[in-house]
This record gives C-alpha cells, structure tokens and sequence, in this order.
C-alpha cells in the first residue's frame, strides 16, 4: 500500500539531492565549509525514506536583498530551526471562516513568492491554521482550503508547485492562545514553514 | 425478621439452580446459560423502581477483598444510576442498616422502610492470591424472592469489569435494555505534556487514548509525539481509525489494538493528505475526506486498503466529517457549499444527495444507532457552539446543551441512549462528558488535561 508514497519520495530526494549537487557545481568559488551542526530531516520526510545527506552551502545570488546582510551572511550557519524562528517569510492572514485572499494576504504572498525566488532551493510547507471559533473538525478542512490557496497563489506568481507543499493544522496550534480577537486574528493564518534548503 | 424458606437454601444448591455460572479469564467473560425465574421488579406508578445496593459482603479478611467489596457496590451503583431505568437509594441513607450475614440474610423489613422495591445483595471472596469469587443476587423486596443472580470468578484487577457486567446483565434482565456498562470512549488528549517532533518549537502532541465509558481504567493508542486526532471505533471494537500526523503529514491510521499493528489504508503521501475516519457498519469501510482532488472531499474506501478508492462527493467547497447511516447505505457530512457549513447527506452509492440542516453553521455529524433514527451535531448558537440532535423521521430539532463553554463532536453510545462529547464548560479546558438523547443525566468522564473529540465503541 505505500509503494506510490515511497516512490515519490524516494524521487523527490533524488532530485532535490540533484538539484543541491548542480547547485555547489556551480557555486563552489563561494565555498565556504559545510553547515556546523547537519539540519534533520525535513518534517515531511518519512523515517522510513532515506535521509538526505548535508546539503551543500546555499548557491549565492546577487544580493539585491534589501537588509543589510547577504543572504550567505544571513542563514548559511544556522539551523533549520534557527531560520524558522525568525523566518524571512511572513504569514498570510484570513478573516474569520473565508479561505480567500484579501489584499494584503497577497502582497505578503508576493513577498514570500519573491524571497523564494531568491532562495532557489528552499523547500516550505504551508500551513493553515483557523481560529478557535469553529468546531476542530471543520477546522481541519478550512485550514486545508486556506494552505491550498496560499500555495495556489504562489504556483500562479512563479513558484515551483513541487517546492510548496501544504498541510492543514485546524485550530490545534495557535500563535497567539489568547481567547480574543487579537489572539483570533493572529490564528487564522497561513503559515510558512522553511523544510529543506 | 420476615424470610421465607427458599432463602434457606446453601449457597452451591442457589447456584446449581439459579445462579449464573460466569469463569472469567481477562476480559472478556463468557456468555452464560440463563436459568432464573423471570422475576422483573416493576415499577410504582410513575417513579422507576428503588434499588439498594449495599457494600458486598466480604468472605476472605484480607484488604483487597475489602476494597474490591466496596468498588464493585460503587461501581454498580454508579452504573445502573448511568441508565436512569432505576433510582439508586444514596448510599449515605442505609449506613443504620445492619451489614448482612450471609447473601441472603437481608433485613427485608429495613429495606422496605426505607422505600427499597429490590437489593442487590453481593458477596467477595478471594480464592487465591490474585483471584476472586463475586457471588450476587437482586431481590424483590415485596416478594422476598430472588430475581436474579450470577457468580463471576477470575483476576482480582479486572473487579470493575465485574461490577460493569453485572449491571448490564441486571439491565437486561429486568429492563430489556442494552446497558453501556462495558463500553468504551477512545479521545484525543493532551496529558502527556510533550511536545511534536519537528521543526516548530513548543507544539504540544495529542495521542488517541481510550478509557471505560466511565473515564476509569485509560489505555494508550498512540505513542507517536506528534499530532493525532479524530478516533473512531471499528464496529467489532478491535480497531481504532484516526488521524495522525505521524509521517509528517495528515493520514488515516487504523490501529489493529490486538495485533499490534497499524495501517494506512487511505495510502497518504506528501501531497494527498486523509482526514476522519469512519468506520462502515458492517466493518469494511472506511469513510474520510481528502484533498487528493485539489479541496476536501469526500471518499470510501476498504478497509483492507483493497480495491479503488471512490470519491464519493465532488464540489469546490469543503466536504468533511463524514457519519454512515445504521445500514450503511447513506453518508453525512458537513460541506461549506452554501456558504456556511451544514450537514447534508448522500447515498453511499452517490445519489440522493440532499441538505438537512439550514441554522447559522453546522458541523461534525454523527448518526445514531438504531432504534433512533437521528442525527446529533454541533450547531453555533453565540459564541461556542451546542449540541443538537435532528430527528430524521420528523425534522424536528431539539438542542442537548445550552451555551455552557463550547459543546463539540458528539458521538452515540450503543445503545442511542447516550452522547459523548466535547466541552470547555467549567475551567475552560475541553473536558469528555455524555448527556442522555433527551438531554438529562449531564456526567463528566475525563479531568486530566484536555480531552477531546470522544468515539463510543459499539
């Protein structure tokens, strides 16, 4: 029964293990040694799947980054938990039970789809979160419709659909656990979460 | 003190006569040859019949048979108060009557003073270091006669489990009724205070865990550290189906609790993620909801993971929580497809799609057992939600809970008599709690940490 899952993922490594390769291929003047500590597997990855081996140092694009440190600066040295907790990709938020995009929900996807055009191997996982309002097992489904439009909108803005991947968390885990409208805002989101670089 | 002579009789002539023979070895006792008189012990006009249930007598002086003597009295109290098809004289009343002598010596004039129609008379003896004798007898009080007995024997840990089955035998006999005594609730919990392996820091996990329907006696399902939601019993209660985030994404898992086993017969990957599970009445299927089509939808598949798997709905919109009809025929679930979530149904085979409800928003259905032939959800009625129950033969809707916390994902206990569900009422934390169909007999199941998202095994 897990022949087609273990495929894929089998594929999915080998790609991505090609990709890296290329990558450091034509990279390989910046150099600099491998990342201190080995990142884990990414979330996504079954303990049954082989494990990819340490990635090699991001490639280096022109740094047209707006901050002031280059993005080798930035996060070649820290962990993939490291770079999650202050994550260059912002969330996108939802108004109570809609899956749609507003505005600003857009400009802030316009923003993560430029930042992953920049960091051309990052994988992410989108999640999508709900409010504490609706019942948990609608949430599910809500939270799976929100991550699918997120990762919809960045698809048509350019991104590669195979570095996007979503999954739903429904109300089970809140940023803010307040029981207002701030901490109810700050929930209903779509959440990026950086799993392979 | 008034007797008559056939309570005379010695203990091994009772049981050779009257006494339900029951050997119990583990858990589940074996069903038993009945020969008792049909004695039911009715009830006076319009008050169930008054039952006493006096500590059990104890045979053997050592202190575990003192202890299992008073769990099985409480328990069974506990347990037949449960069903409401008798009252229960507290306990506290009866401390002036004096303890019985024997399982048959009972103060029947004492009894009757205090408004007992039966007594439940009971005796304890401990026959080897970890094994137990339970010997008990219901009594008309009017009649002085023996309505019924059993002896059970087997491991002194599984006392409970005695003390269940004779309610349900009790609940049989004299009432027709399948009692829930020996149910179970499987819940998502929190308890274990760890949190998820993964690349989010602080995310606590939920493991599936299942306890007697009265919240004692837990049992682990899942030690998975991550996220795991959504239980559902298989028909034969062998199996449990849930949600689990344990490769990293959503799938449905269906735990084998006697083989040590797990499945994924839904076949998740990274893309194609399998959300709550149910099982079909027969035990072949299983119905869930996935997003392989681009939006969460419906689908069947077997439980052996065999065959296709058949999409059963196909709409833009969010379709989830699926609930099969007692016959397997029909499929419930909530879709979005309005624009607000409401319970609709579907014929297993695709056709006879329709709506049922039409409130503000609707969601996690759950169809009875027979004989009912209902439909509980959870409706928002401000700002948590409530438990409500649609009678399918009438449309009429009558709501169980009344804005008491949030009051989510109801689940029908065997018998239909009963829903569990989820509520934050009290201290906030989401505790399990059942409510009779009628919407009487409010109890609570669970206290430590949040529990959640209850399936009552047949």
């Amino acid at each position: 029964m897990q022949t087609r899952g273990t495929t894929n993922r089998v594929g999915c490594v080998a790609l991505v293990v090609i990709a890296l390769w290329l990558q450091a291929a034509c990279a390989r003047q910046a150099a600099p040694v491998a990342p201190e500590t080995p990142p884990p597997p990414p979330v996504s990855t079954s303990t049954t799947a082989p494990t990819s081996p340490p990635p090699p140092p991001p490639a280096a694009p022109p740094p047209v980054v707006p901050t002031e440190l280059t993005p080798d600066d930035e996060f070649a040295s820290r962990s993939l938990e490291e770079i999650n907790r202050e994550s260059p990709l912002e969330p996108a938020f939802f108004v109570l039970d809609s899956s749609e995009l507003d505005d600003l929900a857009r400009q802030m996807l316009e923003a993560n789809a430029e930042v992953l055009q920049r960091y051309s191997s990052w994988v992410v996982t989108i999640e999508g979160h709900c409010d504490e309002r609706g019942t948990a097992e609608y949430n599910l489904g809500l939270g799976e419709r929100r991550a699918l439009v997120a990762q919809q909108y960045l698809v048509e803005l350019g991104v590669d659909a195979d570095r996007v991947r979503t999954v739903s968390y429904g109300n089970e885990f809140p940023f803010d656990p307040g029981h207002d409208e701030n901490a109810w805002a700050a929930n209903r989101r779509a959440h990026f979460v950086i799993t392979a670089r | 003190m008034t007797r008559i002579p056939r309570f005379l009789l010695s203990t091994a002539c009772i049981a050779g006569l009257s006494l339900i023979q029951v050997t119990t070895t583990g858990q589940s006792p074996q069903p038993s040859q009945r020969d008792e008189v049909d004695l039911i012990i009715g009830e006076r006009i319009g008050t169930p019949p008054s039952f006493a249930v006096p500590d059990c007598l104890t045979r053997t002086p050592d202190a575990a048979t003192a202890e299992a003597a008073r769990t099985i009295a409480q328990v069974l109290r506990d347990d037949l108060e449960f069903e409401r098809e008798f009252r229960i004289i507290p306990r506290d009343i009866y401390r002036t009557i004096p303890v019985a002598r024997s399982l048959e010596d009972l103060p029947f004039d004492r009894w009757q003073e205090l408004g007992a129609d039966g007594v439940i008379s009971c005796t304890v003896e401990a026959t080897s270091d970890s094994q137990i004798e339970i010997m008990a007898r219901l009594f008309s009080v009017r009649s002085l006669e023996s309505a019924f007995g059993v002896v059970y024997s087997g491991l002194n840990r599984n006392v409970r489990r005695y003390a269940h089955q004779l309610s349900d035998e009790i609940h049989r006999h004299q009432r027709g009724l399948q009692g829930v005594a020996r149910t179970r609730i499987a819940f998502v919990t929190d308890r274990y205070s760890e949190s998820v392996l993964g690349l989010v820091e602080d995310r606590p996990v939920k493991e599936i865990i299942f306890a007697d329907y009265d919240g004692a006696n837990v049992r682990r399902v899942t030690v998975s550290r991550s996220l795991n939601l959504t239980p559902a019993w298989s028909p034969d209660g062998r199996s449990i189906a849930y949600t689990s985030y344990l490769s990293g994404f959503p799938d449905v898992i269906v735990s084998h609790l006697y083989e040590g086993r797990m499945t994924r017969p839904a076949n998740g990957n990274t893309e194609d993620h399998n959300f709550t599970p149910a099982f079909s009445p027969d035990g072949t299927q299983i119905a869930f909801w996935s997003n392989r089509n681009g939006n969460p939808d419906i689908y069947v598949v077997n439980v052996d993971g065999s065959g296709d798997v058949r999409q059963l709905t196909n709409h833009p919109g969010i379709d989830e929580s699926p609930t099969w009809s007692p016959n397997g025929q029909q499929i419930a679930f909530t879709s979005d497809r309005t624009g607000s979530p409401q319970i609709y149904v579907i014929g297993a085979d695709g056709t006879g799609f329709r709506r049922l409800t039409y409130e503000t928003y609707c969601t996690r259905p759950t169809w009875s057992p027979p004989p009912f032939n209902e439909i509980a959800y959870a409706s928002k009625t401000g700002p948590g939600h409530d438990i409500k129950v649609l009678d399918l033969a009438t449309n009429e809707v009558r709501q169980l809970t009344y804005g008491l916390g949030s009051n989510e994902s109801p689940s029908y206990s065997p018998n239909g008599r009963h829903i569990a569900f989820t509520s934050t009422r009290g201290s906030g934390l989401k505790q399990i709690y059942t409510i009779g169909r009628d919407g009487n007999g409010l109890s609570r199941v669970t206290s430590d940490g949040n529990n959640e998202m209850p399936s009552w095994s047949r």
